[in-house]
């Protein structure tokens, strides 16, 4: 019989994708990854509080309920050092970051992955609505059915080995089914709202955050325009993201947005909202799920932010791991640092981050 | 199923369980009745507590039964804090690998306005006396060291840490809570004025324990509740439980040597074997140790992959210090002995009792070689 380990985030989701496992037959255990310091709970001597306690008690239960084995395993270090980190510095940047993705990618996908071989787990499960579908030996990542949860976006970079050994039993269900499921089954968490924010940061201004982590203060400097033109003073860069229209307190004849942060200095570029919109751009570190070498050119379609309908384009490969991409239609905000995902109807082919 | 967790809790003896039963199926009065079935039940308290401090060799009178370890340690601390600040002697000196119980105690007295002095040990976990003696000054009320580490094992120098406060005037406070399972523990010979320990690491029952408290030193009540333990703690004796942890003391202290000699052996043909695993290491001192525990890191072995391994063969040992949430937290002893946090994220504590076997360590021996193999094949 497979062995699967069930990733539960204490969420809804994840307890659904637990007992769906465990009605097919397998022999599942429940893990959560403790991530980060929790303000609401204290435990230990040396840090003052520790791990989301709640979520995890959670968990815990609908583990009991299903009567699988649960585990809790720290991941902070590696949290810290490989979502948190980089998020942090692509801030200080002027990038626009991804932690969901860096979290699945280093945490779920490769730490806890690697955990649950090493323990002789079969698959690591998780509660993404994404579908892997397997045709002849080759395994797809498609969207999920349900088209305001799909998911995908965040896979992107999930190899064919991975893909072998991972399953998301809620991709071919709508989130309604889900609740209604969790609620026929009493679980604790049936009627817990979605997370939507970043975790980590948890009811706080990033820019707080950051502030916070770093300890330190971020120097004022100048919005300008296009032309270098002055406009008034910005809060500190890290305050600041590609499109962001509110709160910028620049007075002009028509709505500014933030069309470039200027790292090195110090500078909020500010442009019209016809000034936003892109054609074409470059994408690093580009993997691809199932094709075995990048094609030359293909015909896609593109999302370069999570809530965004896929926008038809065409890909030129421009080395093993970087694209050019041109778009049918023009589109705005596309931020350095956000993830690129390709898609070819519903197959994610793959993705990489926006140069 | 093997269990070498023993300094986490151990297995009650069935001589133990029967005499609990006792008072709880039969012999269930209260002993502040006046009734015959009061007065039985206020008998049984009054024997174990003669029988509990003939072992340590204290008065009866200066034991008082609490709930735990915990509780004992808190009362002691709490105790003596509540003295100095009335004798304006808000010092207090402790070492940096105690138990939470201590820590967490202090540092709520901390935020409180007393100044706690931490003695860091040396890379061996031993804590030196002539650091705390040097640390004593007119303001101190209290020193509290433990017996020996939980984690670790070592044994520190309590009987010369007790004749420097003593000689100073200072109290002195020791958690015995591991020593009491293997060692010959004398509050007279050691200079104790206050120890505490629970019941449940000699093989009796969860939930009961002792601080012994000599006379001179008057406790202040954590639970005030009715007169019982002479007012310093409230709340109806656990009698069942009290009589099975004089009963688990009194068979400990009869086998005592027989026992620790078993123990030994099979420790020592343990360790010996497990050291021959390569790039492993024994964390702590070698020779002033308890005689039941090993904690020993294997380069590269996530001890957390290696517990769960051991657990999937019924094979039960312990590693850090788990969080309330379960997971497993770098232990501060081990971080206090200088070692990283990936070394002390490698290192498990096996901790044997008198129920462990030559065959069963040899058993635990042969499957962790297996798995730290099989672990490092990942690597």
């Amino acid at each position: 019989m497979s062995r699967m380990m069930i990733a539960m985030s204490g969420g809804v989701d994840s307890s659904v994708a637990a007992l769906l496992m465990s009605e097919k037959g397998y022999q599942c255990s429940g893990a959560t990854m403790k991530l980060y310091e929790d303000e609401s709970s204290s435990c230990s001597i040396n840090t003052k509080s520790c791990c989301a306690l709640s979520d995890i008690e959670d968990a815990r239960s609908v583990c009991a309920t299903l009567g699988i084995d649960y585990h809790v395993f720290n991941f902070k270090d590696k949290f810290q050092e490989q979502v948190i980190e980089r998020f942090v510095d692509s801030y200080e940047n002027g990038l626009t970051p991804n932690p969901c993705i860096d979290c699945n990618r280093y945490l779920k996908f490769e730490h806890l992955y690697k955990k649950a071989r090493i323990l002789g787990f079969d698959k690591v499960v998780t509660g993404h609505y994404a579908i892997i579908e397997e045709i002849d030996g080759i395994f797809y990542l498609k969207k999920g059915i349900d088209p305001t949860k799909d998911q995908s976006y965040f896979l992107y970079d999930l190899n064919q080995e991975q893909l072998a050994h991972i399953s998301f039993p809620l991709g071919s269900l709508n989130k309604s089914e889900v609740r209604e499921i969790a609620e026929k089954h009493n679980f604790i968490n049936a009627k817990k709202n979605d997370s939507q924010d970043i975790c980590f940061v948890s009811n706080k201004k990033y820019s707080q955050f950051i502030e916070e982590y770093r300890n330190k203060m971020y120097p004022k400097g100048n919005f300008v325009d296009m032309d270098g033109n002055i406009l008034g003073q910005h809060k500190g860069i890290i305050n600041y993201t590609i499109g962001q229209r509110r709160g910028l307190g620049v007075s002009y004849s028509e709505p500014l947005y933030v069309h470039k942060v200027d790292a090195k200095k110090n500078e909020i570029v500010l442009c019209k909202k016809s000034e936003l919109i892109k054609k074409e751009f470059d994408v690093k570190n580009v993997t691809y799920t199932y094709l075995e070498t990048p094609p030359s050119e293909m015909k896609i379609t593109v999302k370069t932010r999570y809530r965004q309908v896929e926008q038809n384009a065409t890909l030129f490969s421009t080395s093993k791991d970087t694209v050019h991409i041109v778009l049918e239609e023009g589109q705005d905000a596309i931020a350095p640092g956000q993830a690129a995902v390709f898609y070819d109807g519903d197959i994610v082919v793959g993705g990489g981050q926006i140069i | 199923m093997i269990y070498a967790d023993n300094a986490a809790t151990t297995k009650i003896d069935q001589e133990v369980l029967d005499s609990m039963l006792n008072y709880l199926k039969g012999d269930y009065g209260n002993s502040s009745s006046p009734h015959l079935f009061g007065r039985k039940a206020k008998e049984a308290l009054l024997k174990a507590r003669e029988t509990i401090a003939k072992i340590i060799n204290c008065a009866p009178n200066e034991i008082f039964f609490t709930s735990g370890g915990s509780e004992s340690i808190t009362q002691a601390i709490l105790s003596a804090a509540s003295w100095g600040e009335n004798h304006n002697k808000k010092h207090i000196i402790s070492s940096s690998i105690e138990h939470p119980a201590v820590l967490n105690t202090l540092l709520s007295l901390e935020e409180n306005g007393f100044k706690i002095d931490l003695v860091k040990p040396n890379n061996r976990g031993i804590v030196d006396y002539k650091k705390i003696e040097s640390l004593i000054n007119n303001d101190t009320a209290l020193v509290s060291i433990m017996y020996a580490n939980n984690e670790i094992g070592t044994i520190q120098p309590i009987q010369e840490i007790g004749c420097i406060c003593r000689k100073k005037g200072v109290l002195f406070h020791s958690d015995c809570v591991q020593a009491i399972s293997h060692l010959d523990i004398d509050v007279n010979r050691d200079n104790l004025d206050m120890i505490s320990f629970s019941a449940h690491k000699f093989h009796g029952p969860k939930g009961i324990g002792i601080l012994y408290c000599k006379k001179t030193f008057a406790l202040t009540p954590l639970i005030y509740g009715g007169a019982q333990e002479r007012g310093k703690r409230g709340g109806t004796e656990n009698i069942a439980s009290i009589v099975a942890m004089a009963k688990a003391l009194e068979i400990q202290s009869n086998n005592l040597i027989e026992n620790e000699l078993k123990i030994k052996r099979i420790r020592d043909f343990l360790e010996n074997k497990l050291l021959t695993i390569e790039d492993s290491h024994i964390n702590g001192d070698r020779q002033s140790r308890l005689s039941s525990i090993i904690n020993i890191r294997f380069d590269k072995v996530e001890a957390e992959t290696l517990l769960l391994l051991l657990d999937k063969k019924n094979i039960y040992v312990s590693t850090g210090s788990a969080c309330s949430s379960g997971s497993i937290e770098p232990s501060h002893v081990l971080m206090n002995l200088d070692l990283s946090k990936e070394e002390a994220n490698c290192s498990i504590r096996i901790s044997l009792s008198k129920y462990n076997s030559d065959e069963e360590v040899a058993t635990i021996f042969s499957e962790i070689k297996e798995i730290v193999n099989y672990i490092r094949s990942f690597n």
